[in-house]
């Protein structure tokens, strides 16, 4: 019923990201782990207002950003189509990170470290280990 | 917007027609029984040749109740009509502020204001006349026998006067609605507004609409002439036999002098001695009974006076009927006009 | 293009109470709009001003490039749900569709027949006995099955429930969406605005304090905070809409479109909510201090 769009998206009115962005980042993340492939069509801008209740123009702004990144492409009448993922090798990779992730989490709330806890070490940890790529 | 009118119409119409039919079944079944006995008792009057007061009696005696009832009717459907359909027309929709919803439809304001005038001004008209023709109808044999249609008690049921009566309080309703902007008051206005009006035609305008014809005669001593006390037993008047012109208006029937007094108590008291020192119960109706010295009385008052009758004549009816007609629906007119323009310029 | 609206010192009066002073206002089509102001601000006046319930005491509207209800074509091509969406409460939603018919050429009966049935309503039954979140969704769909080419919407959401809020403005979006329509909406809560507005006007105490782009509108604002600092003393530039001071820091809202370079301050991007109140803020000090009226800039 919905023309075989794959995913939905959701809008975070708390996050202080604009909407717009909102989307490009949810295709592009969803682009990554290989739920969207190429060929599949996105959601159509009046299924994705009627659901988000947003402004068209938001939607079309995403879509014309993704186009621009090359990572879809509109065909008039019929849909956007995404044309390139940025899934790649690292694909195969994911399913043992996930676990291994699973595993840690468990590991810190046996701990007993709480919500707050587990996301502040985990996002200090990775922007340690960021800079340190960087240097 | 026709469609429309009638739908918000629809339960005031249904309402309407339901009454008209309940009324149409009624009068039709006692209406042919008053025919009837119309026709037996004018047939049997003819045949004894009896005292035609015995036939009239028979049918002025049958149905006294609708008799009573009906003119009632007739004369409070209009201003109904101004109550119910005139007044909340407008008032309505700007009260609950339906009218936002109206007039940003696409439809002009005055046609919107025209169509529903329209459809239930004509509706009101019928409605009324409808009415008045059923009565009128079921009266006629009652008015063969004892015309008195012209008579201000009867003249506004019987005729087309209602119809002009319900286009003005209509008209009206709708108008107070407008200005007043809510309908209780404006129901309470236009029954205010409608027996004013009423009132004022009736007893101001209508009298004076033609001159009425004046005739001078001769005092007769026939029925109804006679002496009459004043209810507080001090003044005494003197009695002009009754009118029979059938269905004329009379204004005034007087016994007056050379110079238009009436005869004076002093004067009645002297020239009428024998009549009223004579009974042992006081005088306060009409004395017919020849031995009670009243021909002599009766022929010193006529010797001075004479009789003084004002009327329109029976001719005249339809004349009258006509212009209250058209003295209401002419306001009416004027009162839709009222409510084009105050709509186009004033209400926001 | 023709703007949708387009007032020119548009001014409302009644007897001595100013609904609306001085309004000049061009919005472009192919927008949501958001109309914002408190209470009693004028909003209602604009709106009414706009579809013909209202005549201007001086100044001039045009509306899709004729005078408001000038003709019943002209009504044709705007659609409007005035505040607390007045319906008729004694006939049913299936009498509503036939008054869209009977009193639009334009009307799209199957349209709207099939949305009612999309929102469940049941045709028989008397608006006076719907929700008020149905009321609004009935009022929306005779507006939008007229096939208007503007829909200007007088506090739509104003006391619904936060479920119906949301589909309304779900399906208010679908049909911007499906039938590229311009829309005009009028709020006194910027909350429901935001996500669905892309171009704000705001109204305080019957005077136009802002209009413009909501994207251009938040990139130029920002809100500086730093050292105790003057108003007067900023940079001509930088146009300040709203300062506060403690006694040594100063928050200043200002609009520019250049650049902040100074060091001292530290800046921060406003939401249309900080917007708003700034220049509902600016707008309440001009008041008191009758300062000459305040061009709104596009």
């Amino acid at each position: 019923m919905n023309g075989g769009s794959v995913i939905e998206f959701h809008l975070d009115s708390r996050s202080g990201v604009s909407p717009y962005l909102q989307v490009v980042h949810q295709v592009r993340h969803a682009l990554r782990l290989g739920l969207l492939r190429e060929g599949d069509q996105l959601p159509t801008v009046k299924e994705v207002v009627a659901r988000l209740a947003i402004n068209p123009n938001t939607v079309l702004k995403a879509y014309k950003e993704l186009e621009h990144a090359g990572l879809v492409a509109a065909r008039p009448g019929i849909g956007t189509f995404v044309t390139r993922t940025l899934s790649d090798s690292t694909l195969a990779a994911h399913r043992p990170l996930r676990q291994q992730l699973q595993r840690w989490f468990g590991n810190a709330r046996r701990a007993g470290l709480d919500d707050e806890s587990i996301e502040a070490l985990f996002r200090d940890c990775f922007r340690s280990t960021l800079d340190e790529g960087v240097a | 917007m026709i469609r429309f009118a009638w739908r918000q119409f629809r339960v005031q119409a249904a309402v309407a027609a339901g009454a008209l039919v309940v009324i149409a079944v009624v009068l039709a079944i006692t209406g042919s029984h008053l025919v009837h006995v119309y026709d037996t008792s004018v047939a049997t009057c003819k045949a004894n040749r009896g005292s035609s007061a015995v036939c009239v009696n028979a049918v002025t005696n049958t149905y006294r109740f609708l008799q009573d009832a009906l003119p009632v009717l007739v004369i409070v459907v209009p201003a109904l009509i101004g109550i119910f359909w005139g007044a909340p027309l407008v008032a309505r929709e700007l009260e609950t502020g339906s009218c936002r919803l109206a007039w940003t439809q696409s439809v002009s304001r005055s046609r919107w204001l025209f169509v529903k005038l329209g459809v239930v001004g004509v509706s009101s008209m019928v409605a009324a006349g409808l009415l008045a023709l059923m009565v009128t109808g079921w009266s006629s044999p009652i008015e063969k026998v004892s015309p008195n249609r012209f008579s201000p008690s009867l003249f506004s049921v019987l005729g087309i006067a209602p119809i002009g009566y319900a286009a003005f309080a209509f008209a009206f309703g709708v108008t107070a609605g407008l200005l007043i902007r809510r309908t209780l008051p404006a129901m309470a206005a236009t029954l205010l507004a409608f027996v004013g009006a009423r009132l004022a035609v009736t007893y101001w305008v209508r009298p004076h609409l033609m001159s009425p014809v004046k005739t001078v005669m001769a005092l007769k001593q026939s029925y109804g002439t006679g002496i009459s006390q004043s209810s507080t037993g001090t003044g005494l008047t003197f009695l002009p036999p009754s009118v029979n012109i059938p269905n004329a208006w009379i204004y005034s029937n007087e016994v007056v002098n050379r110079s238009g007094h009436a005869p004076t108590t002093q004067f009645l008291q002297s020239a009428c001695r024998a009549v009223l020192s004579g009974s042992a119960a006081p005088v306060n109706h009409p004395v017919r009974n020849p031995n009670s010295g009243f021909p002599e009385c009766f022929g010193r008052v006529a010797a001075k006076f004479h009789e003084v009758l004002t009327y329109q004549p029976a001719s005249r009816y339809w004349a009258f009927q006509w212009y209250e007609t058209t003295i209401f629906v002419g306001a009416a007119l004027v009162l839709a006009g009222l409510c084009f323009w105050w709509l186009r310029h004033r209400v926001t | 293009m023709t703007a949708v609206l387009d007032a020119e010192e548009l001014s409302k009066q009644y007897g001595r109470r100013r609904a609306l002073q001085d309004c000049t206002l061009s919005i472009p089509p192919g927008h949501v709009v958001g109309l914002v102001g408190p209470n009693g601000a004028g909003k209602t006046t604009l709106l009414h001003l706009a579809v013909g319930l209202l005549q201007p005491t001086s100044g001039t509207i045009e509306v899709l490039g004729s005078r408001p209800a000038e003709t019943p074509a002209q009504l044709g091509r705007v659609g409007f749900v005035a505040q607390e969406t007045p319906t008729y409460a004694a006939l049913s939603v299936a009498d509503h569709l036939n008054f869209g018919a009977w009193l639009n050429p334009s009307f799209d009966a199957t349209m709207a027949e099939h949305r009612i049935d999309e929102l469940g309503l049941d045709p028989h039954q008397k608006a006076g006995h719907l929700s008020g979140g149905q009321r609004a969704q009935l009022a929306l769909t005779l507006a939008i099955a007229k096939r208007p080419e503007l829909l200007i919407l007088d506090e739509p959401v104003a006391g619904l429930d936060p479920l119906a809020r949301r589909e309304f403005l779900q399906y208010l979006m679908e049909s911007v969406a499906e039938h590229e329509l311009s829309v005009i909406l009028s709020s006194h809560l910027v909350a429901d605005l935001e996500r669905v507005c892309d171009y704000l006007v705001v109204l305080v105490a019957s005077r136009l304090q802002l209009a413009g782009e909501v994207e251009g509108l938040l990139a130029s604002h920002h809100r500086l905070s730093g050292p105790r600092r003057d108003a007067d003393s900023m940079p001509s530039d930088q146009e300040v809409i709203e300062a506060s001071h403690t006694e040594r820091q100063s928050t200043i809202f200002v609009r520019s479109e250049s650049p902040i370079l100074d060091p001292a301050w530290t800046v921060e991007e406003v939401s249309l909510e900080d917007l708003v109140l700034a220049y509902m803020g600016r707008a309440t000090d001009a008041r008191g201090a009758r300062r000459s009226s305040m061009r709104p800039v596009q």
